[in-house]
């Protein structure tokens, strides 16, 4: 158990203007699970990437089983035993789970024979897929199980995993761990990659922590507290969210009955969804990634128009208004994917405050703009937010993800709504600035604003958010206060596991 | 008019003829496409072959050593187009169209001599007993070896892409380039030899209109075939089989609508002129349009330019 099957040392790797990696040495043993812990940023998904061969150190060493390892490729890395999940997913969406595999073997055996060895090699692990399937039309969940089922054909020594349960339901990342601990007992190392912090504590056996690239300290993650490793991976403390409850005022959004066709090849329907949401509320909704987030975003927002009678704001229909007059009416919205989306990423950062806030700050009069105004109401935005950032006049694109996400969400705050509707508004952010753009939110809420978090960050929800609904594939839960919800419970409103089992141990 | 001058015999025969050129040029494309690379070059590309391969046939008097030079500066030309897409990032669109244009200009330079001169053609092919049968001998196995390989390209291409690992790699590729490096293929090499491949399909198609439908040299004698071709692969919904049908359709509305005009029918001409741009894209979107959705989306990364960021 104690032999190391994989040791690094002195690894360095630096970009223009970044190091990565500065001098980071340690050792993954024989049948352990390893955890690398660090904020984004921090240069886990580099280290991994020389593992795996897709990037060269510049310095330092590798040793696998006592040989010098130095894979100049991935192919090479994968001949030496060692296999990677992705974290976004390495998959085609256009072709088959087949075919997906064979992409990811060196050498894939004839089409008829990978088909069984899929099938059995999913029944072993309890990770069940049909080989002929089309994965664009796979749920995230199952999407993983390909790429898992993908690493384990190959019989690796080592197994790395980049945040795998991002996309997963609490069922479902229960049965990714039996696998997990399953492969373990069967002498597989793996070096696994989180931010979720409960999640390493309960599944690992050592921990490395990386902050700004450097190795800054090592655990054995049962025997400390989730907060101690936080404070490792950031370097200082931080204050988490407190509420100001009130007591919900009028009904400031009413979703009635809300469906919509697909908008594309692989999107999802919106089934019916009703419900209200009062003044000094925060709702949130749940659900694995792909089941109806984007879509319903896309609807509120006015991006799609939607049925006659289906959204009503403070008792105006505006199904069939688009964005301007939804925002006109106080009702914002701060979409997922930032750059493209809810940024244009080549505009300055003043430019891209004018786009959503032109009307409400008053920052457009008779056709032009008042840029004196709207680089006040940016830089207002920076200082409030913490945006680090030389000025308003960067591009959007130049900002870190977690910092634009920062500047997103504050021009919506900043413009002082009455319903705000946010998708995944800490996606990518520290955990400090998470817990600064969740305090900020429920400001808002006290001052009695409506607020809906969509997002797939369970413990996000639970700690901001009064009720508590899930989606899933188009359908909308019953609405729960969140008090009163286990996360048992929670997943059964995420549509449990998915038809996932539990790995048959004997094998 | 007089439509017991249109010999059916003679139609079918000079309808795989006409069809060929457009056949060679899109089923190369296609490949092209599969691979994520957006060529609009293809006029260019046909026409240079279509110049390259007459002047080497004219000199040596050897059309097939013509056809042979002219896949090869197809090929030359369009790897300029790919070193300056794939490792000098250049927009896919400007270039493809700056590929035409150079192709256009180049070949009326070179082909300046040589207007109005005749060349060797390819023979027809004599098969034994095939070629003798009655009525179906004259129609399909009594034509030059390019139309039989044209046929063999398609089918190669076909089982290329559905059988083979290295047909699997260049779709993924053009699926998801981020994907495909991730798990280390090569984007770059695989999209040059996918783009090489294309520009000598053109090259040939190009070739076969000079040495063999016309047979000779006038400037601008692609004549749009090219872009006909571009067409026929979106249509086609990047399907070889389904290319095969367009550019056979194309080829044969517009034989037909041309003895149609020889036979007299003078109403209309303008339309008759028209009906193969139209009928093609007409059918093509009709067929595409039955399947489920998703079996007939383009290559997800078709025309995004690729570059390994870390």
């Amino acid at each position: 158990m104690s032999n190391s099957l994989l040791s690094l040392s002195g690894l360095t790797k630096a970009y223009p203007g970044v190091v990565a990696n500065d001098d980071v040495s340690f050792d993954i043993r024989e049948g352990e699970i390893h955890a690398l812990l660090g904020e984004n940023g921090a240069g886990k998904s580099t280290l991994v990437k020389m593992i795996y061969g897709l990037v060269k150190p510049d310095s330092g060493t590798m040793t696998l089983r006592g040989a010098p390892y130095a894979p100049p490729e991935p192919s090479a890395a994968r001949k030496s035993g060692v296999a990677m999940v992705f974290q976004h997913f390495s998959l085609f969406d256009a072709l088959d789970v087949a075919e997906n595999v064979a992409l990811g073997m060196e050498t894939p055996p004839p089409r008829r024979d990978l088909a069984r060895q899929i099938r059995e090699v999913s029944e072993t692990y309890g990770l069940p897929l049909d080989p002929s399937r089309t994965v664009g039309t796979l749920s995230a969940g199952e999407r993983q199980r390909v790429e898992i089922i993908r690493c384990l054909l190959q019989n690796p020594q080592l197994l790395i995993m980049d945040e795998p349960t991002s996309v997963l339901t609490p069922q479902e990342v229960e049965i990714l761990f039996e696998t997990l601990r399953k492969l373990k007992s069967e002498g597989t190392a793996i070096l696994y990659i989180s931010h979720k912090l409960e999640e390493i504590r309960a599944l690992c056996d050592h921990a490395t922590i990386l902050r700004l690239g450097k190795k800054v300290a090592t655990c054995t993650p049962s025997e400390t507290t989730a907060r101690a490793m936080a404070e490792m991976m950031i370097g200082s403390s931080f204050a988490s969210p407190a509420s100001k409850h009130l007591t919900p005022g009028d009904v400031l959004l009413r979703v009635d009955n809300l469906t919509m066709p697909a908008p594309g090849a692989f999107g999802t329907p919106l089934r019916g969804i009703s419900f209200e949401l009062r003044a000094g509320e925060v709702l949130g909704f749940g659900g694995v990634a792909g089941n109806g987030q984007d879509e319903l975003l896309l609807a509120l927002s006015g991006e799609r128009t939607s049925p006659r009678g289906t959204i009503w704001v403070k008792g105006a229909d505006v199904s069939r208004d688009g964005p301007v007059d939804r925002r006109a009416a106080g009702f914002l919205t701060a979409p997922e994917e930032r750059l493209g989306h809810a940024a244009a990423p080549n505009m300055s950062l003043t430019e891209n405050a004018v786009l959503t806030a032109g009307r409400r700050q008053k920052l457009v009069k008779n056709g032009f703009i008042n840029w004196t105004r709207a680089d006040r109401f940016a830089a207002d935005v920076i200082k409030r937010f913490d945006v680090r950032t030389p000025g308003t006049h960067v591009a959007a694109r130049a900002l870190s993800g977690g910092n634009l996400q920062k500047f997103v969400i504050g021009r919506e705050v900043a413009q002082d709504p009455d319903i705000l509707v946010v998708n995944q508004p800490t996606w990518g952010v520290d955990a400090a600035a998470a817990a600064a753009i969740r305090q900020a939110l429920l400001d808002l809420a006290s001052k009695g604003a409506a607020i809906l978090v969509v997002s797939q960050d369970l413990d996000e929800l639970l700690e901001i958010a009064d009720r508590f609904g899930a989606l899933n594939e188009g359908r909308l839960s019953a609405l729960r206060p969140v008090a009163d919800l286990s996360i048992e419970e929670i997943g059964l409103m995420m549509g449990g596991a998915h038809d996932m089992e539990v790995a048959h141990v004997d094998g | 008019m007089d439509l017991s001058n249109i010999n059916p015999i003679l139609l079918v025969a000079s309808i795989m003829i006409s069809a060929t050129p457009i056949l060679l040029a899109a089923i190369g494309e296609m490949v092209v496409e599969k691979s994520g690379v957006l060529n609009l070059g293809v006029e260019g590309m046909m026409i240079t072959g279509a110049v390259i391969g007459f002047i080497v046939a004219i000199n040596t008097g050897a059309p097939l050593l013509g056809f042979v030079t002219a896949a090869m500066a197809g090929a030359v030309l369009s790897l300029s187009f790919g070193v300056l897409t794939q490792v000098f990032l250049s927009n896919q669109v400007a270039t493809g169209l700056g590929l035409t244009l150079v192709g256009l200009g180049l070949s009326s330079l070179l082909g300046k001599p040589y207007e109005g001169m005749k060349t060797v053609t390819l023979p027809k092919l004599d098969i034994p007993i095939l070629s003798d049968l009655p009525v179906v001998g004259r129609m399909f196995f009594s034509h030059d070896i390019m139309v039989y390989i044209s046929l063999g390209i398609v089918i190669a291409v076909w089982a290329f892409l559905k059988f083979t690992r290295a047909g699997l790699i260049l779709r993924a590729v053009g699926e998801s380039h981020e994907s495909a490096h991730a798990l280390g293929y090569k984007v770059i090499r695989v999209r040059l030899a996918a783009i090489m491949f294309g520009g000598a399909c053109a090259g040939l198609g190009g070739a076969y209109l000079s040495l063999v439908r016309v047979p000779q040299w006038t400037e601008g004698m692609t004549a749009g075939a090219g872009w006909i071709a571009l067409a026929i692969v979106v249509f086609a919904s990047w399907r070889a089989g389904r290319v095969l049908v367009g550019a056979y359709l194309f080829g044969g509305i517009t034989v037909l609508q041309l003895n149609l005009q020889a036979a007299g029918l003078t109403w209309g001409v303008q339309y008759l002129s028209m009906s193969p741009y139209l009928i093609t894209i007409l059918v093509l979107v009709f067929i595409s349009s039955n399947r489920k959705r998703s079996s007939h989306d383009a290559p997800a990364n078709l025309g995004q330019t690729f570059h390994a960021t870390r």
